[in-house]
């Protein structure tokens, strides 16, 4: 770049310094302090608080709802995928609004479509009344508002990356005798496997911090269906700051290794 | 149009799954929120909507939402700018660290602004002799908001400035422009749609957004109560109408952003070809 075309050093350094400077206020303090709050007692306070038996409860179904929702979301991306990227058809561009609506939608709206169509007062209230089946204020309704909140992440990642990736190399081995499932097997996923994994990361990250949603569904029941993020609302409403930012800071470290794991993938797809 | 492109099998099977499971996960579960409003009938939606507690919410959501996407358009483009032109220890780290409002929940972001911004917290006790209230009052919403809409603006402007050419500005210092001159009249408009559209994303995740406002607001009716928030609050005590009626409005403003900003991306891209 010439010396026409870039600013004064001066000029560079103080953009530099106020960009720094806003991303620190904004970002690396807060950061910054999640980890000193859960710190503030020591770290023997900080160990007690992330094994109460109310904490590990939270732990589990968080990593149960997010194991659920992701392999779910995963061939659900994959699937509409294969038909929006290598097919053109008329609605298609229709239906990858669609499919980007939940984000749209706000946590709380989420969740509440859910209170509306399983609640006691919702469609189909009565008739799970009658057989017996809770949905909302469970383990289902927090499985069910996590699959929604992060429905799009897998397919809009693989999209435009199948899109580009065109259909040729299936098209040459399907001509060559492969079946649809062994040129999908031996020939797309290979060429996407970066894409999904990216795609899974995203939604992983989602899928275990999402608050607004899996609160209107969840019913705040200790040890039976409160997420990590849940948990971290009802200690801090209590007064348990080290207890909170204890939690708090254990999916502080999922964002960091999200992070650190998406900048990775770009890496590689970037190659 | 017919379905050109294809030797390849699987289409029938593929689409067949993703109608079924976007109708099912998606768009049968959404449909419930329109037909109960239309079961509420228009006098009811309408008083619902008109109360003035509603009202508030609604101006407080959308007034705070706009300056936090305001906000985030000009220290996005700001943040974007010194990724992509300049070389500096920390850059990649720096890039990085711009998507973490995506990968951290937003209730952990919620609790650690509120304790850092609370009249006793680290930023707060340096604020009040200063008489800036940050949490508990409409600035607080306004920082929550900020947080959760900082990468939209950056990421979208990001690649803009990436893919421009060097030539339009040699041109334009070689006809004597300054380099303000050249960033306000050449660079600027050709980032228009891009500093848009990010604007546009930043805001309808503002409106929408209930885990990081919900601490550091205060919920006091009529001040600092956000529209989400007053959607939870109408469920906690089974007023399902009222719920719906609110959800319903915002729902309608979040599609017309979505549309507006699919509007702006064929802009921008139609932009990008020509």
């Amino acid at each position: 770049m010439t010396a026409a075309t870039t600013e004064s050093a001066l000029v560079r350094w103080c953009l530099i310094a106020a960009a720094l400077a806003f991303m620190g206020l904004f970002l690396v303090l807060p950061l910054a302090s999640v980890f000193a709050e859960a710190l503030a007692k020591g770290w023997a306070a900080y160990g007690r608080e992330m094994v109460t038996p109310d904490a590990l409860a939270a732990i589990r179904l968080t990593l149960l709802a997010a194991a659920i929702a992701v392999p779910l979301n995963l061939v659900f991306g994959i699937a509409a995928a294969w038909a929006i990227a290598k097919f053109s058809f008329p609605g298609r561009n229709l239906l990858i609004t669609l499919i980007d609506l939940p984000f749209a939608v706000s946590p709380v709206i989420s969740g509440m479509i859910y209170v509306l169509l399983f609640g006691t007062q919702g469609w189909l209230g009565p008739w799970l009344e009658a057989h017996d089946i809770t949905i909302i204020f469970a383990v289902p309704g927090i499985v069910l508002a996590t699959i929604f909140v992060t429905f799009p992440f897998v397919a809009r990642e693989l999209i435009p990356l199948m899109e580009a990736q065109g259909t040729e190399d299936e098209e040459a081995a399907v001509v060559l005798g492969a079946t649809g499932w062994q040129a999908f097997w031996r020939v797309t996923l290979p060429n996407i496997r970066w894409g999904v994994l990216y795609g899974v990361i995203l939604c992983n990250a989602r899928a275990m911090g999402e608050f607004g949603a899996v609160s209107v569904v969840s019913g705040h029941i200790r040890g039976v269906t409160n997420t990590m993020p849940l948990h971290v609302e009802i200690l801090y409403n209590e007064y348990n700051f080290v207890g909170a930012f204890a939690v708090a800071s254990l999916l502080a470290l999922l964002a960091l290794v999200t992070l650190v794991a998406k900048t990775l993938v770009e890496w590689r797809l970037q190659r | 149009m017919r379905r050109q492109k294809s030797a390849l099998p699987g289409f029938g099977l593929a689409l067949g799954f993703t109608l079924t499971y976007l109708g099912l996960v998606v768009l049968l579960p959404l449909s419930t929120i329109f037909a109960r409003s239309a079961g509420l009938g228009w006098g009811a939606f309408w008083e619902t909507v008109t109360s003035p507690r509603v009202l508030a919410s609604y101006r407080l959501s959308f007034m705070a939402s706009f300056v936090a996407a305001a906000v985030n358009s000009v220290f996005g483009v700001l943040v974007a700018w010194v990724l992509v032109r300049y070389k500096f220890p920390g850059r990649r780290l720096m890039d990085a660290l711009v998507d973490l409002p995506f990968a951290l929940p937003t209730a952990v972001a919620g609790i650690a602004l509120t304790t850092l911004y609370a009249p006793t917290g680290w930023m707060g006790s340096r604020l009040a002799p200063l008489g800036i209230q940050v949490a508990y009052a409409p600035l607080g919403v306004m920082l929550a908001l900020t947080f959760i809409g900082l990468p939209f603006v950056v990421r979208t402007v990001q690649p803009v400035l990436q893919d421009m050419e060097a030539d339009i500005e040699e041109a334009a210092a070689s006809l004597g422009a300054s380099r303000g001159q050249i960033f306000l009249k050449v660079l600027l408009p050709m980032l228009g749609p891009a500093i848009l559209t990010g604007f546009a994303l930043a805001f309808a995740r503002a409106i929408g957004e209930y885990g990081s406002v919900v601490f550091i607001s205060g919920n006091m009716p009529m001040k600092t109560e956000i529209a989400p928030l007053l959607i939870m609050t109408k469920l906690e005590q089974f007023d399902y109408a009222g719920a719906t009626g609110i959800a319903v409005v915002m729902l309608v403003a979040s599609f017309a952003l979505l549309l507006a900003i699919n509007v702006l991306q064929w802009l921008g891209r139609r932009q990008a070809a020509g």
